[in-house]
């Protein structure tokens, strides 16, 4: 059975789109600019009003408390946003054990934000999404702000992550090379809908 | 008491034709604003003085419920014309006027019933001109809050959904939010309390000196309404501000933009 299950699903700017994604499986996601990769995760995160069946595992969607669902599907957007001045007060006490894993010392609790740099905001958003452990990972093209050294850190945590908790991933990019390491199976987003593409 | 002749009105009418034509030539605009609103408080504040001249001679409840009603429907369609980005459909008026109803209406009650408590409980001289004071300041209030709340809704929806997507709730996801909009809410009030006396004299109390009343007698009418606006604006802010956050979330507890005019 599925993990992730997608049947169906319309929003604005989407229509009938289905596919599904297996325990441990990391699903890239492709397609022109404006072609709704974004408006995609949107609606799987339940941000926005879409119609179809989306299920997590043996459940629906409707079964699963909002928060809840948001937790264990989680989504990274494409740029991350900050709420309060320190990067310690965007993760509780007992999860910041994940810094260690992206690259960090435990001071960065004590970081200002706004004196990250792009690359270390995305890091850390990372590591305050897999904070929540989730069962889905939603990435709307975390290695943007990358280098290539912290994109092959970036690509093996996530890689780790889905192996450690039979968790699954969609994960949009544009960078061909990206996609050949690490997905399992491509899917493409045009104006005709989901098409599935050789890895 | 001294009585006011038209001739008194007439010549402080001439200080804002005065500052109409010498500010004519560089702001037309404003200058012809200013005339028009000189011309309406003339005429709006003559007829209220008929209106509640004609109440007071006959003290009926029926007329005093009518005419609140009134007071309230039009200070809810001052509060949705204040917004910036109000709420969609019915929304942008009921939020406005549901807020200053339960807030207004119950600290007025509570004034007339258990604070002045006059016999009967409804007289006009009493009645309306302290509803008036609140429903004024609570408008206010009000409409600053919603203003603001769908402004900060809409210019940190990425932030606001930054906290959705890592499983805080739509009221955790607002909360840095709903503080600067119940604060910007209450400042007008906060700040005239601050200021009472030291700054300027209120307006109702220079009003009672002016009409020959005790000074003292006239402080404590003005550190009740004080009160009582303080009451009244905070509350239904509050309520403003709740009714708000609702409305701008849904079920699943998705920011709902769509729901605001564009």
């Amino acid at each position: 059975m599925p993990l992730f299950e997608v049947r169906h699903l319309s929003r604005s700017g989407l229509s009938d789109l289905s596919f599904s994604l297996a325990p441990g499986e990391l699903v890239c996601l492709s397609g022109p600019s404006g072609s709704g990769k974004t408006l995609l995760l949107r609606a799987l995160a339940d941000l926005d009003v879409s119609s179809g069946q989306v299920s997590l595992g043996a459940l629906g969607r409707e079964q699963i408390e909002p928060q809840a669902w948001r937790r264990r599907v989680g989504y990274l957007p494409a740029e991350s946003r900050w709420w309060a001045p320190l990067v310690g007060d965007h993760f509780p006490a007992s999860q910041q054990a994940m810094f260690s894993q992206l690259g960090f010392g435990e001071e960065v609790a004590g970081w200002h934000v706004e004196r990250l740099s792009s690359g270390e905001r995305q890091r850390l958003a990372l590591a305050r999404l897999l904070a929540n452990e989730p069962e889905v990972l939603l990435l709307d093209e975390p290695t943007a702000n990358l280098d290539p050294v912290n994109t092959i850190k970036v690509e093996g945590i996530v890689r780790a992550w889905l192996q450690a908790h039979r968790a699954a991933c969609l994960w949009v990019t544009h960078d061909q090379a990206q996609t050949a390491r690490i997905a399992d199976r491509v899917l493409v987003l045009d104006s005709t809908g989901l098409l599935e593409a050789a890895a | 008491m001294i009585q006011l002749s038209h001739t008194d009105l007439v010549l402080s009418a001439l200080l804002v034709l005065a500052l109409a034509l010498s500010s004519m030539r560089i702001y037309p605009g404003i200058a012809r604003q200013l005339l028009v609103a000189a011309l309406r408080t003339a005429i709006q504040l003559t007829l209220v003085g008929l209106v509640l001249k004609a109440l007071f001679a006959n003290s009926n409840l029926l007329w005093v419920a009518l005419i609140s009603l009134l007071m309230l429907l039009i200070a809810g369609r001052e509060v949705m014309a204040r917004q910036h980005r109000r709420f969609a459909g019915r929304w942008g008026y009921s939020i406005g006027v549901v807020s200053m109803f339960v807030s207004s209406f119950t600290v007025a009650l509570f004034a007339l019933l258990v604070v002045v408590g006059n016999q009967p409980w409804y007289q006009p001289q009493y009645a309306i001109p302290l509803l008036g004071m609140l429903l004024g300041n609570t408008m206010n209030g009000i409409a600053l809050a919603l203003d603001r709340l769908t402004q900060s809704a809409w210019e940190q929806r990425a932030v606001i959904e930054a906290r959705l997507v890592l499983g805080h709730s739509a009221l955790d996801a607002m909360t840095d939010i709903r503080r600067q909009v119940f604060r910007s809410g209450l400042i007008p009030i906060i700040n005239a309390m601050a200021a009472a006396g030291i700054v300027s004299l209120p307006g109702m109390m220079t009003g009672q000196i002016l009409a020959g009343a005790e000074p003292v007698e006239a402080v404590k009418y003005q550190i009740l309404i004080m009160f009582l606006i303080a009451g009244g604006a905070g509350f239904g802010t509050m309520a403003a501000v709740h009714l708000g956050v609702r409305r701008l979330f849904d079920a699943r507890q998705r920011l709902r933009l769509d729901r605001l005019q564009r």
